[in-house]
Order: C-alpha cells, then structure tokens, then sequence
C-alpha cells in the first residue's frame, strides 16, 4: 500500500483514484446520453400512415441513416410538395415527407427532388418516375366510394397519371338496383407509384382512396411457401407424378337450379312479402 | 477567477466604440452574411445557396456539407453519394486551413445566442455555477457517435439546435426557437458558456478539427498587459489565454496554440492595452518591451482614462 503510494501507482493512489472516478462518471455520462437518444430516435423510426416520404426515398430505417435533413429536395420540388418534418409533425425531425391529401407529388419526369439530394438518400439510381414507389394507393373507404355506391365519379382513376395501369375501373353487378354496373376504382400494386394524386382529388369529404406507406399495405407470404403451379413450371414436369387428372367441374352457364329469390328468404328483401 | 461586470470599458473609453468592438462587428457581420446566403433564396426569390448548414449547393456548382453530419452517416452504415462526401472534404479541408472552431465564432447561429447569454449574466452579475469539466463535449462527441452506430440514424441530428435553428428560421418550422431559448437559460443561470464550452459536440468536432488551422490569435503585445482581466472575462473559452499572455506555453509562444480557441477575436477587442491582434500560427513575434513607466504617470493615464 505505501509502496503504491510513493510511485503513485496502484488503486490507492487518491489521484489515480480520482481519476478512475471521474473516467467511470464521463464514460456512464457517455452511455446515458447514447442511450438516450438511441431511445429517442426508436420512437421517430416509422413513419405515420398519413406521411409520405418524396420519390426515390430509401425503405425508413436507412433512410434515416442517409438524410442528413439539408431541404434540398424541398427546394428542388416546383410543385412544393415536400415538407420538412417539424417536431411532433411524425416523420423524424427535419426529414422530408409530403401528406398527400394536402399536396400530392406530381411526378416530375426530370425528378428534380432526387437529382437535388446529396447524400442519396432518394435513391440516384431512380430515373424514371413511373418506377417511384412512394406508397400505394387502396380504396380503404370502399363503403362511401361514389362509384362503389353505383354512381359514376371515377375522378381518382381519372386524375391518376399511369391510368390503366395503376389504377383500373372494375365492372361487377349492383346488386342494389339488380340491373346496373358499379365501376369499381382497383388499385395494381405493381404500377401504383404512391404519388397521391387520387387521394388529393378524391371528391368525398374524407377520401376514400388513400395512399399509404408501402409497409402498410404490403401482404407478404411465409417464406416456406411454395406456390405448386409455379414449382411445376420450374420442374417442368408433375411434381407428383401419376396423379389422375379429374375434369374440373366448371359451372354450366344455365344452372340447374334457380337461385331463391331474395325476398322469399325469411328476414331478407322487402319486408312483409307473406303478409 | 473574478468576472468583471463590464469588461472592455476601459478600451471603449480609449479606443471608441467602434474600434473597440471591430471583431465582434465583423463576426455578427459574417454570421448575418452566412446566413443571407441562404435566406435571400426563401425571402426574396434570389438563390444563392440552397439547402441548409447540413448540406447545401451554393450557384448550383458548390456542393457544401457539414462532416460530422457526414461521419455519423457513415457510421450508421449509408454509404453516401460523392456530391455529399465531395461537400464534406471541402468544408473539413476549409476549416483544416483556417481553423477549426473559426466556425463556432464566424459561422455557426447559435454563436449569438450564448455571446448573449455570457453577457446576461455578466450583466445580472451571476457568478458561481454547476462546474461541470470542457472536456464533457469530447465525451458527448463520442455518444452521438456511439448513438449513430447503434440506431443506425444520424444522431446527433435528431436534437442538434445548430441545424434546427437554421432549418427553423428558412422553412419556417418553429420548434428551433425552443431549443435556442433552452440553451440560452442554461448558459445563463447553469454554467458560464455552458452549451458552447462544455456540452456541444459540433464545437468538441471543430476543436479536434483545429489543430493545424493558420488563423491565429496571438499575445504579441504581453508586456504590455496590466492584468485588468477584461479578456478573461469576454473569452468564451478562458483558459486558452494564459499560456499565451503569460509566456507559459511551449517555448513561451505568444500564439494561442489551444484548440478550443474559437478566433472569436474578442481578447483583441477589449483590451485596452491592444495586447492581442489576429496572425497565423507561425507568426512567434513579439513586441518589444516598453521602457518602465513611473507609477505616477500610469495613475495619470488612468484617471484621464
Ligand atoms: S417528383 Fe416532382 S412533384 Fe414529386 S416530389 Fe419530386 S419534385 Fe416534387
Ligand atoms: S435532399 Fe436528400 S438529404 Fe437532403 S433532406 Fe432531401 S432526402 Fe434528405
Ligand atoms: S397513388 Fe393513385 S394516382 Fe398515384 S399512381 Fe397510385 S393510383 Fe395512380
Ligand atoms: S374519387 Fe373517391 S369517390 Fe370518386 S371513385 Fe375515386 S375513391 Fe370513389
Ligand atoms: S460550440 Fe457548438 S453551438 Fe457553440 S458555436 Fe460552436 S458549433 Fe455552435
């Protein structure tokens, strides 16, 4: 102990320990702040349903990896679409989002938002905009959808700017007046570029086709599945060989039975048919 | 170490206003115009420099880049597009060459906002505070890039106030004044320049960034020193001054050698015995020694002071 003292060496020294001290203080104070703010960019790594992020952006985790939040894809943008996100607005602080109620994207064929961003955080490597994939559109408000009503609005497949491809008019029976179409607005997932604009134009007071994240609306089968029709294609052959082929029973175009008239279902069609 | 309540009189009364503040004109002059660069795009239409502090692109050919934004990006696993590293070489081998904490004085916003503070509470006459050690910076330097390795963000940008002032004041966005009113009540009745001095990892970044900067602010005129203090009280970074005023540094360098000097100039300024004065860093000249006044003459110069 005496010795230790004298070269100043050893964990008695009150210098060296002081030292070790205030080392393990800063080096706790080190890994709070750390913490800290690693719990606070946790809460800031998704995006809310309603933002959007601009054309080319990286998927959200390495997004926030790669924007070092300079605004110059909102400075790029001749439309103003694009937003810096403030604090509380969802988006983490100071990135670029747009609402697509509000502004939607207009789909610069020169992309200029992209071309502007510095650090590639929108993606360089996209240069064609019908191949931007900002989120897709879904008629989630099927239920108030004018057209799924049977009237004839179409604005949003009107206004969508790869119309037929992302967005088609579907022809099924009206089952309300039994004699009439509905138009139903379908939403393809392999064109819809997200940018908006059918939710920006969609003439209900609350839209009833919104564009949302892609996170949110991609469907995405278990890993271990194996579709048999495309493994048959790859093999070439049956998989299963020597399995007899039934026919398949196809439906006959006139059936065999009349379907029951709605109104001679008890509790069903206007009421008091027996009465 | 006492702080005077109002450092820089004595020059004031000697010099003139003007010539007693010249730094701090030019420095609230470089601050606006930096500023300006990018403001008179948003405000009247003409685009000089897009973009903010963190990146911008000045004539649509100048591609600047904050580097500690840069490096926290890179340790968080992006591998950025050359525009952004290309910006980023630029503004480190610009400040490599000046010096590195010339930003915290010439460029950066919240520079005014701590100078204010300081002088609030020389003002207000506070004088103890939390002791907290210069060094913790290096140790909040080291979190944030702690931080972006392990969320895979760039940290520091989530919270920096330097950036979100900016971004603040060009797109409107209000929530940078907050964290400025924060800072400011924290160097005022927390710690003496506690924000810039102790906290900031963007000042610990440009400190460690300042070790071969040319720009230099040099104790030429110490003999002429008569310990009034004033320069200790206005440096935001006081313990830089001594080696250099007292001729205790290596091989007694009238230079101000320390990296945490900001070449804020305001020694230069309120010194009444115009000791300091800007130079490079090879510049070891001194002045030569005045021949010993009588004590009466100097009471004399005093009062008529
Ligand atoms: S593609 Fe055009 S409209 Fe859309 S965000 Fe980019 S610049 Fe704006
Ligand atoms: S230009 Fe790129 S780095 Fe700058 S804010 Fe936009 S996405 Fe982020
Ligand atoms: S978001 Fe709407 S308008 Fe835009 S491509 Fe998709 S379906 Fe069309
Ligand atoms: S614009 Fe709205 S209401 Fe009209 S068809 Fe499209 S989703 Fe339906
Ligand atoms: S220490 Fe930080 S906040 Fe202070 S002037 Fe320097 S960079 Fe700006």
């Amino acid at each position: 102990m005496a010795l230790s003292k004298q070269n100043g060496f050893g964990p008695a020294d009150p210098k060296r320990r002081r030292a070790l001290k205030e080392m393990a203080m800063y080096a706790a104070g080190t890994a709070g702040v750390a913490a800290a703010i690693t719990g606070f960019a946790a809460q800031s790594r998704s995006l809310p349903a309603e933002t959007l992020r601009p054309p080319g952006a990286l998927p959200e985790p390495d997004f926030q990896s790669a924007c070092v939040r300079c605004g110059l894809c909102v400075r790029a943008c001749p439309y103003d679409t694009l937003k810096l996100a403030e604090f509380g607005d969802g988006p983490a602080i100071g990135t670029p989002y747009f609402i697509a109620r509000q502004v939607p994207c207009e789909m610069c064929d020169d992309i200029p938002c992209v071309k502007a961003c510095p650090t590639g955080a929108l993606d360089h490597a996209l240069t064609n905009i019908e191949k931007a994939r900002m989120g897709e559109a879904s008629l989630v408000g099927r239920d108030a959808c004018l057209n799924m009503l049977g009237l004839r609005c179409d604005v949003c497949y009107r206004v969508c700017p790869v119309i037929d491809e992302a967005i088609t008019l579907q022809i099924t029976h009206n089952a309300r007046t039994n004699k009439h179409a509905i138009f139903e607005p379908v939403v393809h997932p392999d064109a819809c570029t997200g940018c908006g604009k059918c939710e920006k134009s969609c003439v209900l007071e609350v839209a009833a086709i919104r564009v949302l994240p892609k996170k949110l609306t991609k469907g995405e089968i278990g890993d271990h599945y194996r579709l048999g029709w495309e493994e048959k294609n790859k093999a070439g052959k049956e998989l299963v060989p020597d399995v007899i082929d039934l026919p398949d029973r196809l439906p006959s175009t006139t059936p065999d039975v009349a379907p029951p008239e709605l109104s001679t279902i008890p509790g069903l069609g206007k009421s008091g048919a027996g009465q | 170490m006492s702080v005077k309540r109002n450092p820089g009189l004595e020059a004031r009364q000697q010099l003139g206003w003007f010539k007693a503040n010249k730094w701090l004109l030019a420095r609230r002059a470089t601050q606006l115009g930096f500023f300006l660069l990018f403001a008179t795009g948003p405000l009247l239409g003409i685009w000089i420099a897009k973009g903010t502090l963190a990146s911008s692109m000045t004539f649509d050919v100048l591609p600047l880049t904050d580097p500690l934004v840069l490096l926290q990006s890179l340790l968080a696993g992006f591998q950025p597009e050359s525009l952004a590293l290309i910006g980023a070489g630029i503004v480190l081998g610009a400040y490599l060459l000046i010096g590195g904490r010339v930003y915290c004085s010439w460029v950066c916003p919240i520079n005014p906002v701590t100078d204010l503070a300081a002088w609030t509470r020389r003002k207000l006459d506070i004088k103890k505070g939390w002791n907290i050690k210069p060094k913790t910076r290096l140790w909040v330097l080291g979190a944030i890039l702690l931080a972006s390795v392990l969320t895979g963000t760039i940290a520091f940008e989530l919270i920096n106030p330097i950036t979100t002032l900016y971004r603040g004041l060009l797109f409107g966005l209000t929530w940078g004044l907050v964290t400025i009113l924060l800072i400011f009540l924290f160097d005022v009745f927390v710690t003496r320049n506690g924000w810039c001095g102790h906290i900031c990892p963007v000042g610990a970044f440009y400190g460690l960034v300042n070790t071969t900067g040319l720009l230099r602010v040099s104790a030429r005129g110490r003999h002429r020193c008569d310990d009034c203090m004033d320069c200790y009280a206005v440096c935001p970074e006081m313990h830089v001054i001594a080696p250099a005023l007292n001729g205790t540094g290596r091989d007694e360098t009238p230079i101000i050698t320390n990296i945490d000097c900001t070449a804020c100039g305001r020694c230069i300024d309120v010194c009444p015995e115009r000791v300091f004065n800007f130079t490079h860093r090879f510049d070891q000249r001194l002045d030569p020694p005045p021949a010993p006044k009588p004590l009466a003459a100097r009471g004399d110069l005093v009062k008529a002071a």
